[in-house]
């Protein structure tokens, strides 16, 4: 099993960094521009300096060499949705545990969700974030700020100060607005400062209590269900309101085909709506559910097979933007319980790529387009510089291992909660090495 | 768009001032030629004539105000007609009486003018149709405030000797505001290039429909501008409903040193008032030299008194 060791803050490092590395002997994969070729790269101050097949056998001179042994060098990944536990939840995750589990699953940049105790909601919340990252974490943060303060979905937050401060984009976490003028306004006056709302879409009065998909399995196990019109009335809600306002949008799950037909729509219209699915959406079903197993209680439910289906048909097609890990650390005490009154979320930081890997070793899904839909793609939407190899561009990188299979531990996970879906599962594929800006941030080592 | 005839002999074709909408670049042109009359007039030691001599004159405020209703009770007073002041909250709206029901009662007291401001938009049309004199609209709903716009005109053009190929730019609460309808207007019919300046929230929907340039931006917004005017946001605006705070808007929209900078360096710096001061305009810019705030007061009385007069001469030689 995997036992990686995650290194100190780059901060602590930068002092003692060399002129430059070369990593040689590698599977360039750069998903923006294609490449897909036997070469290698040059790192120097935090950059990527140079890139091509001509590096394939050859480092410049004074150069620091890593041989990748054929392994993929792509982009590191960046994850749109993690929750972060700072402040207010640190007995289940911290920006420095998230961080190391991000390297480990060769994540290089997180935004964290402004759901925390206080709501991120205020500029001094997003300054505080930046500063905890910066002392803390080893891969990049950025925070995402409340589209209303304390979520509550009445009055908007200051955008445009939140912006200058550094958040990356607005959203109310898991909670959905119901409140339809408050969303127009809010994607209205977003739109003036070119700001990306996130959107949670499920109608709170149809989730009413429901928690798991509703469906042939909740009614066998006497739960309330979540009918998947929940999430597809109040996104077509915001289609409407996108329509009218022209604020840039970004439907933060969906989880079903009629959702991913409303996308498509949207977007055949040319209006600026994008969308993301979480890798358990991608990877597991209802069934799963199985016996009342609580970490597979997650918001949106998991739906059925033939929703996960579509979730790929859409990713594959490119309707589906961005895929994230929905990262949500829970501790023992509120998902040791019957299942209706559990906890929702899995952790999924660690896993996301090797999770996601399912999909290309099925067949599914190539790699340069799985693997878009976690670099330059979400990259593009956030206006963030990584996940993408082309020169001039920031030294987050990943060395992946695509094949070696290996078991699924929670107690080897860096994350501080164990609240994982994959527990015991067999996965291909993992993390050789990543760094963060040119910096070896985590490298894996035999147990 | 000039007028031919001298001011003294200027004939207004309208029964009431229902709006900008229905005048005519000269009728404004000649409304300003009279006001600014009554500005030179108003300079001087004694300021009465009686040309509304025998009138009378019904303020009818179903809104408070303070500067408008004084404005338009001087410049009465200083025409020589009877001037009666009624509020809402001494009316019988109160009560419950309809808007038309109230009209049929004033109406019934033969007043020659009637000058009403109404917080919805057309109620002071739907009460001209009702009386028999003539009604200024002091302001209705968020539709038009013609008075407003005229004193605001005047000042321009008594600053800048002109108003055709000026850039106006109007930063604030476009959406319900009835001044920056009514100046769009204005300016329009007059050759000016209006700009309005704000966050989308407080944008009305096709706001590029209504002859103005739209800017969501200060810095493009105020670019170049000869005349700078400023609205007033209200404060339960600005606590996350259009707007999420005071210190949100005022670092964006606020008209302060830094984005006067954007401007001419002798545009004219304008408000209708009444000012929050450190919200939508910085208080010492608001108190500089160019700042023309004070002298828009001063218009305003001269505007009315011309307005009442212009109505008063089709009422005494129909």
């Amino acid at each position: 099993m995997t036992s990686g060791k995650a290194q100190g803050a780059k901060t602590k490092k930068s002092a003692a960094r060399s002129d430059a590395a070369a990593f040689i002997n590698a599977r360039l994969i750069d998903p923006e521009s294609g490449r897909d070729e036997a070469g290698g790269l040059v790192v120097e101050d935090g950059l990527i300096a140079d890139i091509g097949n001509h590096l394939r056998r050859n480092a410049p001179q004074g150069a620091t060499v890593v041989d990748c042994g054929g392994h993929v060098l792509a982009p590191g990944l960046i994850d749109m949705i993690v929750f972060a536990g700072e402040p207010g939840y640190e007995h289940r995750e911290t920006l420095a545990t998230a961080s190391r589990a991000a390297a480990a699953g060769g994540v290089t940049t997180i935004i964290c969700t402004p759901q925390t105790q206080p709501v991120i909601d205020d500029v001094a919340l997003v300054d505080f974030i930046e500063r905890l990252a910066r002392d803390t974490a080893v891969v990049h943060v950025h925070p995402m700020a409340a589209i209303t303060k304390g979520l509550a979905g009445e009055e908007m937050t200051e955008i445009g100060l939140l912006k200058g401060a550094g958040a990356v984009g607005f959203s109310d976490g898991k909670r959905s607005i119901s409140n339809a003028q408050v969303m127009r306004r809010a994607l209205s006056y977003a739109k003036d400062f070119g700001a990306l709302t996130v959107h949670h879409t499920e109608d709170p009065l149809l989730v009413n209590g429901g928690v798991m998909n509703e469906g042939e399995v909740s009614s066998r196990l006497g739960l309330p269900g979540v009918p998947s019109a929940a999430e597809t009335i109040m996104l077509e809600r915001d289609i409407r309101l996108v329509e009218l306002t022209g604020g840039r949008y970004h439907a933060a799950q969906i989880s079903c085909r009629a959702s991913l037909d409303v996308i498509r729509q949207a977007k055949a219209r040319g209006l600026p709506v994008t969308c993301g699915v979480s890798i358990n959406h991608l990877t597991l079903n209802e069934n799963d559910v199985g016996s009342y197993r609580t970490f597979f209680k997650v918001r949106p439910p998991l739906r059925r097979e033939e929703d996960r289906l579509a979730m790929v048909e859409g990713l594959v097609a490119g309707d589906i933007d961005v895929i994230v890990s929905a990262h949500d650390p829970k501790d023992a005490d509120v998902k040791r319980r019957p299942f209706a009154e559990a906890s929702d979320g899995a952790i999924g930081l660690e896993t996301l790529l090797p999770a996601a890997l399912r999909l290309y070793h099925n067949k599914e899904i190539d790699l340069p387009d799985l693997l878009s839909a976690m670099t330059h793609r979400p990259a593009r939407l956030l206006g963030l510089p990584g996940g993408r190899l082309s020169i001039g561009a920031p030294a987050d990188l990943i060395v992946l291992d695509l094949t070696t299979p290996w078991v699924v531990d929670p107690e080897k996970l860096h994350s501080k909660s164990k609240n994982t879906p994959f527990d015991e599962s067999r996965l291909e594929g993992h993390i050789l090495r990543t760094l963060v800006a040119g910096e070896t941030v985590y490298t894996y080592a035999e147990a | 768009m000039s007028i031919a005839a001298a001011p003294s002999e200027f004939q207004f074709s309208h029964r009431h001032l229902l709006g900008i909408e229905s005048l005519t670049p000269a009728e404004i042109t000649g409304l300003l030629d009279l006001a600014n009359d009554a500005a030179e007039f108003n300079d001087q030691a004694t300021r009465k004539r009686d040309v509304l001599r025998g009138l009378t004159q019904i303020n009818l405020f179903f809104e408070a105000s303070t500067r408008t209703q004084s404005s338009f009770e001087l410049a009465g007073k200083r025409l020589g007609a009877d001037v009666m002041n009624m509020s809402v909250q001494s009316s019988s709206i109160k009560k419950g009486e309809t808007l038309i029901d109230t009209a049929m009662t004033l109406n019934a007291m033969r007043p020659d003018i009637l000058v009403v401001r109404h917080h919805a938009a057309g109620a002071v049309e739907l009460l001209a149709q009702k009386v028999d004199c003539s009604v200024i609209n002091a302001g209705d709903g968020g539709h038009e405030h013609p008075t407003q716009a005229l004193l605001d005109a005047l000042t321009i053009r008594r600053n800048k000797k002109r108003i055709a190929g000026l850039i106006v730019a109007i930063s604030g609460d476009i959406m319900h505001s009835r001044v920056a309808r009514s100046n769009i207007i204005l300016l329009n019919a007059l050759g000016a290039q209006v700009r309005i300046v704000a966050p989308s929230t407080l944008m009305p929907p096709f706001a590029e429909r209504l002859g103005a340039e739209v800017f969501h931006s200060m810095a493009e917004g105020l670019k170049d501008a000869d005349v700078i005017m400023m609205l007033r946001l209200q404060r339960e605006r600005m606590s996350g409903s259009y707007v999420p705070s005071e210190r949100e808007y005022f670092h964006f929209f606020g008209l302060d040193q830094d984005k006067l900078e954007f401007a001419k360096p002798d545009a004219l710096i304008m408000h209708p008032g009444p000012m929050n001061r450190g919200v939508e305009i910085d208080s010492a810019v608001a108190d500089l030299e160019r700042s023309v705030i004070s002298e828009q007061v001063e218009m305003g009385v001269a505007v009315r008194m011309a307005v009442l007069e212009a109505l008063a001469r089709r009422i005494i030689r129909p």
